[in-house]
């Protein structure tokens, strides 16, 4: 078809997808689109862990960010019942700000992108790199210790949650 | 003072572990929930199987023929008198030449409707009847969709010749005795009003 | 190629259709186990037993008149249930229904995809099965459907974390697969997972119990506090849907549940039953039989949540969520220390 596989264009039509529904969030009025379209979003990047062959990725991905955190963002949007209505009315210098880091973040991620090498497009579904054996094998080996560090991390965000969340500290 | 020995006295105490845990008493009361299928089912299958129903229930009226055919009731107001709720209304006409197959008495009930809205289904009406003509049976009122509907005229009330209905249930020899005792209270009550219009 | 794309569509159909109509007869089994647990006798009107009540309770939901609220969001209101049942229906493609079918040398699992991290492909499916539920109740724009909505997803939240560390145990237990049929498969040899697990099993039933939205942990439709939860504005067959759903829930979970701890196609002898009966391995009748087995089991637990449902009241809020953070979750953690402690000494895992 056009010259194409079926991975190149499925790696097409989800590229679209994602970057269609990523937009849809960012101009969507409601913030429950906007966080459906997240959701949309999510799913369109699983899809393409699973064309890299990274189907443990894939389904993390979806489990814990789409399954859990956004859930959670929805969760809190319920409950505040943010609408038209109440939407707070942004002052210009926010405005401003905003688009000055949204803009330096641009910076900083299309930088990092030219670093980076070809991507050879051609290792598609030959790398078994995504699989939960090798996976585990090079977070429990090469990355052992940034792996525990991230553990720790986590652990003590935990408790400081906690510690918030407690009504009085004795 | 104490007025039961059934009371409980409420403690807070501390949970024993068994307690806290839960599982003991779920699992008992799923074994009160599970010894239920085994036990004996109340269920009567109602259209199929009906109920028996007491000798004395009172249900929808019927007003009686008699053994010719021809109605009992004389349309003269004692059950609607008698009757608490009000639900008895009717008006009288004469009986015309030719018409004694189809009237017993000279005077006879042109209508005669019951409420089943109003009726309460005390059975005054039929321990009033001095001709035997009205009875509660045991068939149950109709449910219907108007409130027009739930008035029954002689259409409804009057029993079919050819179906009669059996109410030797309620006209036992005693209730036959007991209706033939002079100076009923409401008998009383209606001579007091007869009594009172004369004069 | 073309013989396993028919293989795939026949097994595919089959699956959906046994779902269907396993959750369709739920409801009748749920309505009449019902009755008999109370002395009455359920439904026994609508043919013999009651059988043919699901078909009139399906024609009833058609034929009601459908409400779409003026001041809901009409697509997402539309979409929920929809999205509740597919969510509902895909956690079923894991589940291994019974031994391979070899023919003419090929074998065919009975099996719709096994895939190689199946145990928390159900775990991301049944997570995101709380959207539905989420989305209908805030699209009804009523505030006893957000309500319930909210106290689904919270519900949702608090409890798959105990039911996925008491899966992680149950990994570790059947040797580090993530795959349902490998778990499955090593149960054939040797004891059913739950004598290994058996605090394990406890935690995954109330988690599952919870996930699924089943009394006694049906708080996201508490009928006497939330008229009806997140379906209240629901009518017609769009609330038929939300409440197949469950039913179709119920079964998957069961079916993990028998898969996961009891053995799934296994039972006790079965090698030696095969044996006498002199069967091949990868024989259909031996298929048909571990079939059987995997079914019984399942029906066996769909009873059971029914029964549960039948015994045991509806929990507070506090109380839901108090047992989910600080009983299941520490109850998970010492499992899964005590597994790894018992898996070490049994020597299926290594330092």
């Amino acid at each position: 078809m056009l010259g194409y596989t079926i991975t190149q264009w499925t790696f097409g039509i989800l590229s679209f997808l994602a970057i269609m529904f990523a937009l849809m969030v960012v101009f969507s009025r409601n913030p429950i689109n906007s966080v459906l379209y997240l959701v949309l979003t999510f799913f369109c990047i699983a899809g393409h862990y699973l064309l890299l062959n990274a189907q443990f990725l894939a389904v993390v991905h979806i489990a814990v960010y789409a399954g859990a955190i956004m859930v959670l963002f929805l969760f809190v949007i319920m409950l505040m019942n943010l609408n038209q209505d109440s939407e707070p009315q942004k002052t210009a210098i926010s405005k401003v700000i905003a688009g000055v880091i949204g803009g330096l973040l641009l910076v900083v991620l299309v930088g990092a992108l030219r670093g980076t090498e070809q991507i050879n497009l051609t290792q598609y579904g030959h790398s078994d790199i995504g699989l939960v054996k090798n996976l585990g094998r090079v977070l429990f080996h090469e990355y052992l210790f940034p792996f525990e560090i991230v553990s720790i991390l986590l652990l003590s965000a935990l408790v400081g949650a906690i510690m918030i969340g407690k009504k009085e500290i004795k | 003072m104490q007025l039961t020995n059934r009371s409980k006295v409420v403690s807070n105490k501390v949970q024993s572990f068994s307690e806290r845990i839960y599982f003991p008493a779920i699992i008992s009361g799923m074994a009160v929930t599970f010894s239920h299928l085994f036990k004996k089912r109340p269920t009567i299958m109602y259209p199929e199987q009906k109920r028996e129903m007491a000798p004395i229930y009172r249900g929808q009226h019927v007003l009686k023929r008699d053994e010719n055919g021809a109605e009992r009731c004389t349309s003269c107001g004692m059950c609607a008198v008698a009757c608490p709720a009000e639900a008895i209304t009717m008006t009288s006409g004469e009986r015309k030449k030719g018409e004694e197959g189809l009237y017993r008495e000279e005077k006879y009930a042109k209508t005669y409707e019951i409420n089943m809205l109003r009726c309460i289904f005390c059975g005054l009406c039929e321990e009033a009847c001095p001709k035997e003509a009205i009875f509660l049976t045991d068939r149950i009122v109709d449910a219907d969709y108007e409130r027009d509907d739930f008035v029954y005229g002689k259409d409804k009330l009057v029993e079919k010749v050819d179906k009669r209905i059996d109410v030797t249930k309620r006209q036992t020899p005693e209730v036959l005795a007991f209706k033939k005792i002079p100076g009923l209270k409401h008998n009383e009550l209606y001579t007091d009003k007869l009594n009172k219009g004369k004069h | 190629m073309v013989e396993f794309i028919i293989y795939k569509s026949i097994i595919c159909v089959v699956i959906f259709a046994v779902s269907l109509g396993i959750a369709a007869y739920s409801t009748w089994w749920e309505r009449k186990f019902a009755g008999l647990l109370q002395d009455r006798w359920g439904p026994s009107r609508a043919g013999w037993w009651g059988l043919l009540q699901p078909l009139a309770d399906g024609g009833k939901m058609l034929f009601k008149e459908e409400i779409i609220p003026n001041v809901s969001n009409k697509f997402l209101f539309v979409l929920a249930p929809g999205l509740f049942i597919v969510t509902a229906i895909m956690a079923g493609v894991l589940i291994p229904w019974g031994p391979a079918v070899s023919i003419n040398g090929t074998s065919y699992p009975l099996q719709i995809s096994d895939i190689n991290v199946g145990v928390i492909f159900l775990l991301g499916v049944t997570s995101i099965g709380v959207y539905g539920i989420m989305i209908g109740g805030w699209s009804s724009n009523n505030k006893y459907s957000l309500l319930g909505a909210i106290r689904a997803s919270a519900q949702m939240i608090s409890y798959e974390l105990a039911m996925g560390i008491a899966l992680i145990a149950l990994i570790i237990t059947s040797g580090g697969t993530l795959s349902f049929s490998e778990i499955v498969a090593k149960q054939d040899a040797g004891f059913a997972n739950v004598v290994w697990q058996p605090l394990g099993f406890i935690i995954f039933f109330v988690c599952a119990m919870a996930e699924t939205n089943r009394a006694p942990f049906d708080l996201a439709e508490c009928e006497t506090e939330l008229v009806g939860g997140y379906h209240t504005e629901y009518s017609a067959f769009k609330l038929g849907l939300f409440l197949f759903a469950e039913y179709i829930n119920m079964f998957v979970s069961s079916a993990v549940m028998a898969g996961f701890y009891f053995g799934g196609y296994n039972f006790p002898f079965a090698h030696e039953i095969y044996n006498a009966m002199g069967l091949q391995e990868g024989s259909w009748v031996i298929s048909l039989i571990g079939f059987g087995a995997y079914f019984v089991k399942t029906l066996i637990f769909i009873s059971v949540f029914m029964w549960i449902r039948w015994t045991i009241p509806r929990f507070r809020y506090d109380q839901l969520m108090n047992l989910g953070w600080k009983s299941l979750l520490p109850l998970s953690l010492l499992n899964l220390a005590i597994t790894v402690v018992v898996e070490y000494f049994r020597g299926n895992i290594q330092f």
